[in-house]
């Protein structure tokens, strides 16, 4: 039996909802003179599970509740689970920022926590004194950074421009700099939050190798959250799923990515997706998969062209936005349809519903799972008016020795084949087409 | 499974509830680089790009203590014990900015670097020591300005006779940064949860320095009052500094003892409410 990393005991946190100033100190005087005849505090009693969709009755929330679970040394465990699930505040409990409310943490090994990459960086200093403030800040000794300054600087890519205050970084720049740092952290175990979504594609392929490297060596223990079920699949063996703040399923990690797709789905092939960020201009509320004769499923053929329909809900009027849609394995990206590529563009998007469909012929996708993943981007193609994200997943049927495929290799085949170039079609709601081919 | 989790030790553990005095000294040593990075980083932010550099350093008290000599010396005439009134405010001006600037930036510490402690975990006792360490170099610099001023009208002069008490300026500033640290956490944990202290903390400063003696000497004061100042932890402190250098004035020695009691007990209180306050204040700030 394998020794435990972390081990969690009934851990809960409650909010307070609301503008906290009138009434504070009243609850804060309450809540002293329970403590002095002993008494239990008397606003745990209260409180309404964390679904902000319905309004609840008392000011106080439990963002988590009674949250258990154990991680083997060595595990690599992804938690995932809806916008507001409590995923984040489960991230900030084992990070220390803030504490629980109730139950306490067990831990073995030295533990390092990003939330964020470049935590503390200050525009005046230059790259290289940012690295030992940055690191200092993620708990590393000036000596062990001097020791691996060659390395990080190497891994940034920016050596031309170490002594140069950080202000004058192109912010690609800056992030691969913040990046290098975090790769170098040395811990027993890593708490990861979403920032692998930043930064460029080179540098997340090299981040995303090293991240990869880290549960399989040093029996190095990795807690990963992300809306990014593809690279939870490539990087998790376990994964736990949280709902409204309490733990709804936890094990081995394509159980669980069926299940969250599965909830949130209300036939096959139809995704509920909602808000992912508040930051989001443009939500994409729901997507569908349909096959070549437009019956709605989530199992494919081989062969059988691939169209998603997506709906979107737009907060204002938005003139000619860039889409890109890609279909992606464990492994990485597979093909995309990609707006910024081909100069499709649909002329606006009204405010209200919107819907946008784009089919990919002939895909010849070997048998194995795949997730759509999209984004959009404003006019300008800079700034993101939804979030790159994973909005659906499917399954091409089938076995390779169908296809003529029986050499040994078959099996580990389907997860390196190579991305071809697809032909396919984008077709906006008012009419408009576009047909890719290549020639 | 179970079994090996009864049954196995673990290292570090997250508790909802802690104990009163469960502040990890340990642990903060274990980042003493990193304090000695925030210090780095407040000099370089604050002198990066201006030409002057760390001569602004004393623009400010020369200022001050020009406007201190018309102002208290030349219209409201204040005795000075007899020292020459340049060398009296700038001793007083001097220990005075270390303090102040110490405690108005422990006061707001968890405000203003609530980005960073909302993204980490480090032992955020280290920010406030890494305020007063960083506001030590200012007063370095400053000191060398007294000093000369000191050395000018000791030797050149002839008017001040500084004696061995000088000794004890290191002892001195260590009880004002205790004093600032203390009192500022107090209030830097109090003002994550009640803001309305902001307001009371800036000009509360301000009063307190009139309660000290700055400006004026304790002698001047009509014996009915000198209780309050005395009562003000801060005046043993500077009477002793100004005897020691200037020679001039009354201290008595054991008023000092009375300082270090006073500012024990707050640096105490400080240090368990900001130990209680720095674990959820990021849900409430």
């Amino acid at each position: 039996m394998k020794k435990l990393a972390i081990k969690a005991e009934n851990i809960s946190k409650q909010y307070r909802l609301g503008e906290v100033g009138t009434g504070t100190l009243s609850h804060d005087l309450n809540r002293f003179w329970h403590k002095l005849r002993n008494n239990e505090d008397p606003y745990l009693k209260i409180g309404d599970a964390n679904d902000r969709r319905s309004k609840g009755e008392s000011d106080y929330v439990w963002s988590l509740q009674d949250i258990n679970f154990e991680v083997e040394q060595g595990d690599a465990l992804g938690i995932i689970g809806r916008n507001g699930a409590g995923k984040s505040t489960l991230l900030k409990l084992l990070s220390k920022v803030t504490k629980p409310t109730t139950g306490n943490f067990k831990m073995n090994g030295r533990i390092a926590s990003l939330l964020e990459v470049g935590t503390g960086f200050n525009p005046e200093m230059t790259g290289r004194e940012n690295i030992y403030l940055n690191g200092a800040i993620l708990g590393m000794r000036r000596q062990e950074i001097t020791r691996k300054l060659d390395e990080i600087i190497s891994f940034s890519g920016v050596e031309r421009y170490i002594d140069t205050p950080v202000k004058r970084y192109s912010s690609g720049m800056y992030v691969r700099l913040a990046f290098a740092v975090a790769a170098h952290l040395e811990s027993e175990i890593l708490i990861v939050d979403e920032v692998l979504a930043v930064g460029d594609a080179e540098f997340q392929k090299k981040c995303l190798g090293k991240m990869g490297d880290v549960p399989k060596g040093e029996g190095r223990t990795v807690l990963f959250v992300s809306h990014n079920m593809s690279a939870i699949d490539a990087l998790c063996n376990k994964t736990l799923m949280l709902e409204n703040g309490r733990v709804l399923a936890q094990g081995r990690t394509k159980d669980i990515i069926a299940m969250y797709f599965k909830s949130n789905s209300q036939e096959e092939g139809l995704f509920d997706i909602g808000r992912i960020d508040d930051s989001e201009i443009v939500v994409i509320n729901q997507s569908k998969l349909m096959n070549q004769a437009g019956v709605l499923t989530n199992n494919f053929e081989f062969g059988d062209s691939l169209t998603i329909e997506v709906e979107l809900e737009s907060s204002e009027y938005i003139k000619a936005p860039y889409f890109w849609i890609m279909v992606k394995s464990m492994n990485g990206p597979m093909f995309a349809a990609t707006g910024m590529l081909d100069g499709f563009r649909p002329e606006f998007l009204k405010e209200g519903i919107n819907k946008i469909k784009c089919t990919f012929f002939n895909p010849q996708l070997l048998p194995g799972t795949y997730y759509f993943h999209m984004g959009i981007r404003a006019e300008d193609g800079l700034s993101l008016l939804s979030k790159s994200k994973d909005v659906a997943t499917f399954n091409v049927l089938g076995s390779l020795v169908d296809k003529g495929l029986n050499g040994t290799l078959a099996d580990s085949l389907a997860n390196d084949s190579i991305s071809p170039l697809v032909p396919y079609q984008w077709e906006f709601e008012n009419g408009q087409i576009y047909n890719f081919n290549s020639k | 499974m179970n079994e090996t989790s009864e049954t196995q030790e673990w290292e570090s553990e997250i508790k909802s509830e802690d104990s009163l005095f469960s502040i990890n000294f340990k642990e903060v040593w274990q980042y003493r680089d990193l304090l000695l990075m925030l210090v780095k980083r407040d000099y370089i932010s604050t002198y990066k790009q201006t030409i002057l550099g760390p001569i602004w350093f004393f623009v400010q008290p020369i200022l001050t203590m020009i406007i201190y000599v018309i102002l208290f010396g030349q219209i409201a005439k204040l005795p000075t014990d007899g020292a020459p009134q340049i060398v009296f405010y700038l001793s007083g001006i001097t220990i005075w900015n270390y303090f102040s600037e110490s405690l108005t930036k422990t006061s707001s510490v968890f405000r203003d670097n609530a980005a960073i402690f909302g993204k980490v975990y480090f032992p955020r006792l280290i920010m406030p020591l890494s305020i007063v360490v960083s506001a030590l170099i200012k007063f370095g610099i400053q000191f060398t300005l007294f000093i000369a001023i000191v050395l000018y009208y000791t030797f050149i002069e002839h008017k001040i006779h500084p004696n061995l008490w000088i000794l004890a300026t290191p002892f001195l500033l260590l009880l004002m940064s205790l004093f600032s640290l203390g009192l500022g956490m107090i209030f830097s944990s109090m003002t994550t949860k009640y803001k309305d202290l902001v307001f009371l903390l800036t000009f509360g400063i301000q009063l307190f320095m009139y309660a000290t003696p700055v400006v004026y000497s304790i002698t001047s004061i009509p014996e009915k009052y000198q209780w309050i100042v005395l009562a003000n932890p801060l005046t043993s402190i500077f009477q002793c500094f100004r005897y020691g250098y200037l020679g001039s004035g009354s201290f008595d020695p054991n008023s000092l003892f009375y300082s270090i009691g006073v500012i024990v007990v707050l640096l105490s209180i400080g240090v368990v409410i900001f130990n209680k306050v720095e674990k959820s204040f990021m849900d409430t700030v």
